[in-house]
C-alpha cells in the first residue's frame, strides 16, 4: 500500500506525519528524542517515499536503537501508515502525556507514610513496639528473620540496606593510568617533562594497571515462596548498583525478565515500582530450569563475558526437577567466574537439601549462604569482598 | 572495476543503485540493509550493524571498500584498547634522538625544541587518525569491529570522533577530516553498547537470511556445487536455526559447511557425512550432542525430502 500522504509537496503535512509518529512510539515505551525526528525527516528527503518498505527501513534505523524495540515499532509502523485517510484520525487519538498519566513524583510514597506516622503511633500497641525498638540494641534487628519483622522494623533494615556499600575483590584490567609505583614506562609523559629541562630526562613517569569492580549479575527469584524477600532484595540490588554500574539484575517465576533498567532510577521506590511494573508473573509459581535456560541462551554471552559473579536468590523449591536443572546451573556456573547461591531456607538450622531441586543445584555452585537477616546480608558483603579464587589470583587484587 | 558508478567512486543514487552495487561484488544483501547502508552514505551517518557472529556484518565494509575504490581502514576492538593503539601514539625513540641531536649541535631553545619533535613526523597514526586524513580516493571506510569487545571508557572516546569526525590531541591541536569518512560499526551483542553511541548511529539489526537468499549466497560463494547438495545445506542449517541451540549457525557457517562438503566430493546428505562434518556447523560441544541420534535423523530428513 503506498502511503500517499506523504507527497513531498505537502511538506508541513509530512513533518506532522513524522512527529506524530515519534509521538506515538514514545507513547508505546520506546525512547525517540527530537533529534531523531529531524534525522527522520532529512532521511526521508533522500529516499523514495513511494515506496513502502523502505520508507520503513528508513524509519526504523533512525528511531529504533534497541533490537527489542523493533516488534513495537512494527506494530506501530504498521498501525499509523495504514490508510491515508485513517492517518488523521490516529493522529488524533495517539495518547498525549498527559497529567494522569504522569510518574508519582520520587519519593512520594514516603512522604505519605511520613504523614501517617503520628496516627499510627497513637495507638498504645505501637507505642509499644516503638518504644522495644528504641531500646532495643541493634543486634536484635540484625539477627531477625526479614519474614517476622513488623513493618517498623522493616523500615528500620531497609534504611540499614540502604546504608550498605558493597567493597568488593577488583579485576585487573588491561588499561593503564599514571602510577607512581607502576611497572610500567610512560615513555610519552617521561619525554614531555624532559623537555622542561631542555631534554634531560630526570623525572621517570610510570603506569600502572586500572582495577575496577567484577561486574555483578543477580538472578532473584519472585515465586509466591519467596514473596517476604523479595522486596528487601531489590532495595539490596538497587543499594549496591546505586554505587557501582555494572550490576544486572533479572527477575525469575515462570518467566525472566529484565529489570537492570528499571531498577537503575535514582529513588528506590520509584524503582521499585517500574520494576515490579514490568514483571507479569509477581508471586506466582517457580520454574527454575526454564528461567535458566533463558538467561543462559539470551544474555549470559552479554552480560557475564566481563568476569562476572553471579548471585542467584532462590529458594531452590522446583517442582519439575530434572536433569535439564543440572544442566543448566553446569552451564550457567562453567560460563561466570563465581556463582553464589543465597538461599533463606538456610535460617533454619536442621536444614538438609532434601528438596529433588536443591540436590541438583548444590554440586554446581561455589558458594552456598544464607540471607534472611542483615547480618547475613552483611557477610555475604564480606565474602564479596575476600580475594577471588586461585585460579583467577593472577589478574584479582582483593580490595583494600 | 566493474561498473561506470565504481571507477568513479561516485556513491549510489538510490536505494536499487546501491543493491545492484552490492550485487556485483557477490554481497547478496536484503533489501532493507542497502537501505540503511545507502542512507548512511548519503547522511554521512556511522552505520550500527548489530546481529549474531557471521551474518555478514563485517563483510559489508570489505564490500564497500571494494566497490566505492576507497580504502579500508580496520579497527579491531579488544578488552583494554586505548588511544596509543587505536588513535596515535609518539615515536618515542626517534623523539629521544632528536633531542640528543639537538644537545649535540648546541641547540638549547627549549621552545624550539618541543614543537620540533612533536610534530607530524614523529607520530605514528593509528586506524582512527588515517581514517580522519584526506585520501586521494575518497574519504575511506572506516569498520570498527566487534566495539562491545572494547570497554566503556573507549565507547566514550569514540563520542567525538563519530559525531564531529576529529580528534584533539594535547601537543599537536585538534585534526578534522575534511569528508567525513565512512563508518561501520559492528557488534555481537555480548554487551549493550550505550544509547549516547547508537544514537549518533542509524541502527540496523542484521538477521539470519530465508531460505532463498541463503541458496544464492551459498551458489554464489562455493562456485562448484551442486544445485541438489546446496539445496539440503540451505534447508537443512535453516531447520537447525529453528531448534534450541546455544549457538546457531550463521551464513558464514553455512558458506564453510559447503565448502566442506564439496571438497569432500559429496553428492547429497548423509548421516555419515553430516556427522563427520558437523563441526564447521556447531561450535559448542553440548549442542553437537544434542544433533546426534534421533534430531539428526528428523532434521536430516526434512532436509532431503523432496
Amino acid at each position: 500500500m503506498a502511503i500517499n500522504h506523504l507527497a513531498p509537496e505537502q511538506t508541513e503535512q509530512f513533518a506532522d506525519n513524522i512527529v506524530g509518529f515519534a509521538r506515538a512510539l514514545r507513547a508505546a515505551g520506546m525512547p525517540v528524542g527530537p533529534g531523531a525526528v529531524i534525522d527522520a525527516m532529512s532521511a526521508l528527503e533522500v529516499i523514495d517515499i513511494g515506496n513502502r518498505a523502505d520508507v520503513f527501513t528508513t524509519l526504523e534505523a533512525i528511531f529504533v536503537k534497541r533490537h527489542e524495540h523493533a516488534q513495537i515499532f512494527k506494530q506501530a509502523f504498521n498501525l499509523f501508515f495504514r490508510a491515508s485517510e485513517e492517518w488523521k484520525h490516529m493522529l488524533d487519538s495517539v495518547p498525549l502525556p498527559d497529567e494522569a498519566r504522569k510518574k508519582p513524583q520520587a519519593g512520594s510514597r514516603r512522604v505519605q507514610e511520613a504523614m501517617s506516622q503520628p496516627r499510627m503511633t497513637e495507638t498504645p500497641q505501637h507505642q509499644e513496639q516503638d518504644l522495644r525498638l528504641s531500646v532495643s540494641d541493634r543486634e536484635i534487628l540484625q539477627k531477625k528473620d526479614f519474614a517476622q519483622m513488623s513493618a517498623a522494623e522493616l523500615a528500620e533494615a531497609l534504611r540499614a540496606i540502604e546504608r550498605m556499600r558493597l567493597p568488593q575483590a577488583e579485576l585487573l584490567t588491561r588499561r593503564h593510568r599514571p602510577d607512581p609505583r607502576g611497572l610500567r614506562l610512560d615513555l610519552r609523559r617521561t619525554l614531555r617533562a624532559s623537555l622542561r629541562t631542555g631534554g634531560d630526562i630526570i623525572d621517570i613517569h610510570r603506569l600502572g594497571p586500572i582495577e575496577k569492580p567484577a561486574p555483578i549479575v543477580a538472578l532473584l527469584d519472585i515465586s509466591g515462596s519467596m514473596s517476604e524477600y523479595t522486596r528487601l532484595f531489590l532495595h539490596f540490588l538497587h543499594a549496591i548498583g546505586d554505587a557501582r554500574k555494572r550490576v544486572s539484575v533479572f527477575l525469575f517465576g515462570t518467566r525472566l525478565t529484565n529489570v537492570t533498567r528499571a531498577l537503575r532510577q535514582r529513588d528506590p521506590d520509584e524503582a521499585l515500582a517500574s520494576c515490579s511494573a514490568s514483571v507479569e508473573d509477581w508471586a506466582g509459581g517457580t520454574r527454575i530450569s526454564a528461567s535458566l535456560h533463558n538467561f543462559n541462551k539470551l544474555w549470559a554471552r552479554r552480560v557475564l563475558s566481563q568476569g562476572a559473579i553471579v548471585l542467584l536468590i532462590s529458594d531452590g523449591l522446583e517442582r519439575e526437577a530434572d536433569s535439564k536443572l543440572a544442566f543448566e546451573m553446569d552451564r550457567l556456573h562453567r560460563s561466570c567466574r563465581r556463582l553464589i547461591w543465597l538461599n533463606p531456607l538456610l535460617r533454619f538450622g536442621g536444614f538438609e537439601a532434601k528438596a529433588q531441586g536443591i540436590k541438583m543445584m548444590l554440586p554446581h555452585v561455589d558458594e552456598f549462604r544464607p540471607v534472611h537477616n542483615l547480618s547475613s546480608i552483611q557477610e555475604l558483603i564480606t565474602t564479596l569482598s575476600r580475594p577471588l579464587p586461585p585460579h583467577h589470583r593472577s589478574l584479582i587484587r582483593s580490595a583494600a | 572495476m566493474t561498473s561506470a558508478a565504481n571507477t568513479s567512486g561516485a556513491l549510489p543514487a538510490s536505494v536499487d543503485a546501491m543493491l545492484e552495487l552490492l550485487t556485483s561484488r557477490g554481497y547478496l544483501a536484503e533489501r532493507s540493509l542497502a537501505t540503511v547502508t545507502y542512507l548512511s552514505l548519503r547522511m554521512g551517518r556511522p552505520l550500527f550493524l548489530e546481529g549474531e557472529a557471521g551474518v555478514g556484518k563485517t563483510e559489508i565494509a570489505k564490500v564497500l571498500s571494494a566497490a566505492l575504490g576507497r580504502k579500508l581502514i580496520r579497527l579491531q576492538c579488544y578488552e583494554g584498547l586505548d588511544v596509543s593503539s587505536a588513535v596515535y601514539e609518539w615515536n618515542s625513540a626517534a623523539q629521544m634522538i632528536a633531542i640528543r641531536m639537538a644537545e649535540a649541535a648546541g641547540d638549547t631553545d627549549r621552545d624550539q625544541l618541543s614543537s620540533d619533535i612533536f610534530a607530524d613526523r614523529y607520530m605514528i597514526k593509528r586506524p582512527l587518525l588515517q581514517a580522519l586524513e584526506p585520501d586521494v580516493a575518497g574519504p575511506p571506510v572506516l569498520l570498527i569491529d566487534e566495539l562491545d569487545r572494547a570497554d566503556e571508557a573507549f565507547e566514550a572516546y569514540l563520542l567525538e570522533i563519530l559525531s564531529d569526525f576529529q580528534v584533539t590531541i594535547p601537543e599537536f591541536g585538534t585534526v578534522k577530516a575534511p569528508h567525513p569518512p565512512i563508518v561501520i560499526i559492528t557488534s555481537n551483542r555480548t554487551r549493550e553498547i550505550h544509547d549516547a553511541l547508537k544514537r549518533r548511529c542509524l541502527y540496523h539489526w542484521v538477521d539470519y537470511p530465508a531460505a532463498e537468499r541463503e541458496l544464492a549466497i551459498v551458489k554464489t560463494r562455493v562456485p562448484g556445487i551442486s544445485a541438489k547438495l546446496s539445496q539440503q545445506v540451505v534447508r537443512f542449517v535453516q531447520a537447525l536455526r529453528n531448534q534450541d541451540f546455544y549457538k546457531s549457525p550463521g551464513v558464514a557457517e553455512t558458506i564453510d559447511w559447503a565448502t566442506a562438503l564439496s571438497e569432500l566430493d559429496a553428492r547429497s546428505l548423509t548421516p555419515q557425512v553430516v556427522g563427520d562434518t558437523l563441526g564447521a556447523l556447531l561450535k559448542y560441544q553440548d549442542d553437537i550432542t544434542r544433533m546426534q541420534g534421533d534430531t539428526l535423523q528428523k532434521v536430516l530428513k526434512e532436509a532431503t525430502s523432496d
